[in-house]
């Protein structure tokens, strides 16, 4: 179902998501130094980093939950400028942010459709706003049934009443059912054990297979070099390389992310 | 999900044997004690209500008819009505994690602006109400605007404009007070909610019932729409919040100016109570709506309770300062068991918390 080892650099089409030259700056620290990313359609493109190398602040940045200071990122070829998480989520861009994002003490249904509620048809929810919690319900219901993450009894217990790991299931449930674009996800899998990781994976390679360009951040190599088309590798707030996981090891990759080695020239580039 | 063994790499592959659920679990809390904190994890407003009925309950028994009569049990509602709607109010504030102390001065400025527009000005009365309405919900949207907007700490910005509010209500109303026969005869529609109605014994106010009302009206808003779940979903975790997509300032704006709105109202419902305007009642509002909202079981750090939870606690007090003052009991001997049920309440609150998992 998929074609793992194109070549990224060939690309003949044009990047569906794409920022040029981002700066965030907090306070003292350049948190992002000028950097470029690209995210082809149909693609699993992975972004790797130390820690601090600013790879959760590119997503934020990409994502809307942070305005760069400078730079601008593009949308199908469109200019877009987020100012919050809403406006990218609009335009069909959802992420899953390591933090989760979730409120603990509202149901699984509310946290799932917060910000986009479904209102009761008519009366009830024209005029008394009523929302629809049955539709809600039911949604969210097939969805996790969809993904097959969990074993939820009941879709009206509070988040904080489950797991890390279902918690984790129903924020990729939640991208999974929204996102018509771009999913973004911050280490899914970092919270999660050795069965609970192959079922995230597993609908990451499901959401490609519906043709939906995936940007995984992860710190996990043998997750990465499983279901990565390409290696977005950032340090030091840039992006060094992209590298294509056919052609290096996972020791290539920890050596050009930790600075131990530098990139040739064939792997620098898009 | 039954590819997982041909995508598997090598090190996964007994994955295909292994058990199937994943992250099951097993309610295997067995005990009546396990129950009831879990009933009462989901259903925040039940402590209160059980405290209610009770303590209904004993005094019943210790006075007799004296305290179970109609009369007496709808006198308690008359007493708590201007302190139930201010509580509502801040309510819906310390859900979304801030807290108000300026609503006993936005209340009392209210209540003087309607009062005055009306004997100063001349204007009629159904304007000057809606001027003091106005006014409530303007002090509410400076408060909300600060802290929406300029992110200043709401403990620090309701504080100013306790006292900034206040020193306005003397400055304008020059300490008079307006007395109740000149509203009687002049414009008894500022006394509508001390209205009256009889049913055998008891004796319900207009103020009362819209204390009800509005308690059931917030309670549905909270509960079933979006709106409601986004003051909650603030005050649990205002960044998670922002990152699902909720506009987390119009959410804080839009409480502290329904707040205010409502306040304003209990100002119009003060009026009734006490049949005349005056700057200075109401002092011990903040503190009384307070401890009804943390005896009411909602969480000071936002994003638990409900709102009928603090018309239970606000009627709590209510049941025992009446109950110990027919027991003929030192007044602050109802101060003391206030005190025992605010702490008795938050460490309740906890015991429930930990409940979550």
């Amino acid at each position: 179902m998929m074609q793992p080892h194109t070549q990224s650099s060939e690309h003949a089409v044009a990047p569906i998501l794409h920022a040029k030259n981002l700066v965030k700056r907090f306070g003292r620290v350049t948190a992002l130094d000028h950097c470029d990313f690209e995210l082809y359609p149909g693609e699993i493109l992975a972004v790797i980093g130390d820690n601090g190398a600013g790879k959760s602040t590119l997503i934020k940045a990409i994502s809307g939950a942070l305005v760069p200071d400078q730079g601008k990122v593009y949308l199908d070829g469109q200019e877009v400028r987020f100012t919050s998480p809403l406006d990218a989520r609009k335009q069909g861009i959802e992420t899953v942010y390591q933090q989760l994002a979730m409120s603990p003490a509202l149901s699984i249904a509310d946290n799932m459709f917060m910000g986009r509620e479904l209102r009761k048809p008519g009366f009830m929810g024209q005029v008394l706003r009523q929302l629809d919690r049955p539709a809600m319900e039911a949604f969210a219901r097939e969805k996790l049934n969809e993904l097959g993450l969990m074993t939820i009894q009941n879709i009206r217990q509070p988040v904080e009443t489950l797991s890390g790991g279902q918690r984790q299931g129903v924020a990729v449930a939640r991208a999974a059912a929204f996102g018509s674009r771009v999913i973004i996800l911050d280490e899914p899998t970092a919270a999660l054990g050795v069965k609970e990781s192959r079922r995230v994976l597993e609908l990451i390679s499901e959401v490609k297979a519906r043709g939906i360009p995936i940007v995984l951040i992860s710190h996990n190599m043998p997750h990465v070099f499983e279901v990565a088309d390409r290696i977005h590798v950032h340090r030091l707030g840039k992006r060094l390389c992209v590298l294509n996981p056919a052609d290096y090891t996972m020791s290539d990759a920890v050596a050009f992310m930790t600075g131990a080695k530098e990139p040739d020239v064939e792997a620098v580039g898009v | 999900m039954a590819k997982s063994d041909s995508n598997s790499p090598v090190h996964e592959s007994s994955l295909g044997s292994a058990p199937d659920a994943v992250a099951s679990f097993e309610d295997d809390r067995a005990g009546f004690i396990k129950k009831l904190q879990h009933t009462l994890h989901l259903n925040p407003s039940m402590v209160p209500l059980i405290v209610l009925l009770l303590s209904i309950a004993v005094f019943g028994l210790l006075l007799g008819t004296r305290f179970f009569s109609p009369f007496a049990l709808t006198l308690i509602l008359q007493q708590v009505q201007i302190v139930g709607i201010i509580a509502a109010a801040q309510s819906l504030i310390i859900l979304t994690a801030g807290i108000d102390l300026s609503v006993g001065a936005t209340m009392v400025l209210s209540s003087v602006v309607m009062g005055q527009f009306t004997f100063r000005y001349g204007i009629p009365v159904p304007i000057s109400i809606v001027c003091g309405l106005l006014c409530g919900m303007l002090c509410g949207m400076i408060s909300g605007l600060l802290v929406s907007r300029v992110r200043l700490p709401p403990f620090i910005v309701t504080l100013g404009m306790w006292q900034i509010v206040l020193a306005t209500n003397f400055l304008y109303s020059k300490n008079e007070t307006i007395r109740a026969q000149d509203i009687e005869t002049q414009a008894s529609l500022l006394q509508f909610f001390g209205t009256k109605i009889t049913i055998g014994g008891a004796v319900f106010t207009y103020g009362v019932v819209f204390m009800v009302l509005l308690a059931l009206v917030l309670a549905y808003a909270l509960k079933h729409t979006a709106w409601g779940r986004h003051v909650y979903a603030v005050g649990d975790d205002k960044e998670a919040a922002e990152l699902s997509g909720v506009k987390t300032g119009r959410i804080i704006l839009s409480v502290y100016m329904l707040s205010g709105l409502i306040c304003a109202f209990a100002g119009w419902a003060l009026i009734g109570r006490l049949g005349s305007v005056s700057p200075t009642a109401g002092q011990l509002s903040n503190i009384e709506s307070i401890t009804a909202v943390v005896i009411g079981g909602i969480s000071l750090f936002g994003g638990r309770g409900s709102i009928l939870g603090t018309l239970y606690g606000a009627l709590i007090v209510g049941v025992f300062t009446l109950g110990l003052r027919l027991m003929g009991a030192d007044a602050q001997w109802t101060y003391l068991l206030i005190g025992v049920l605010i702490i008795g309440a938050v460490a309740v609150d906890q015991w429930i918390r930990r409940a979550t998992v």
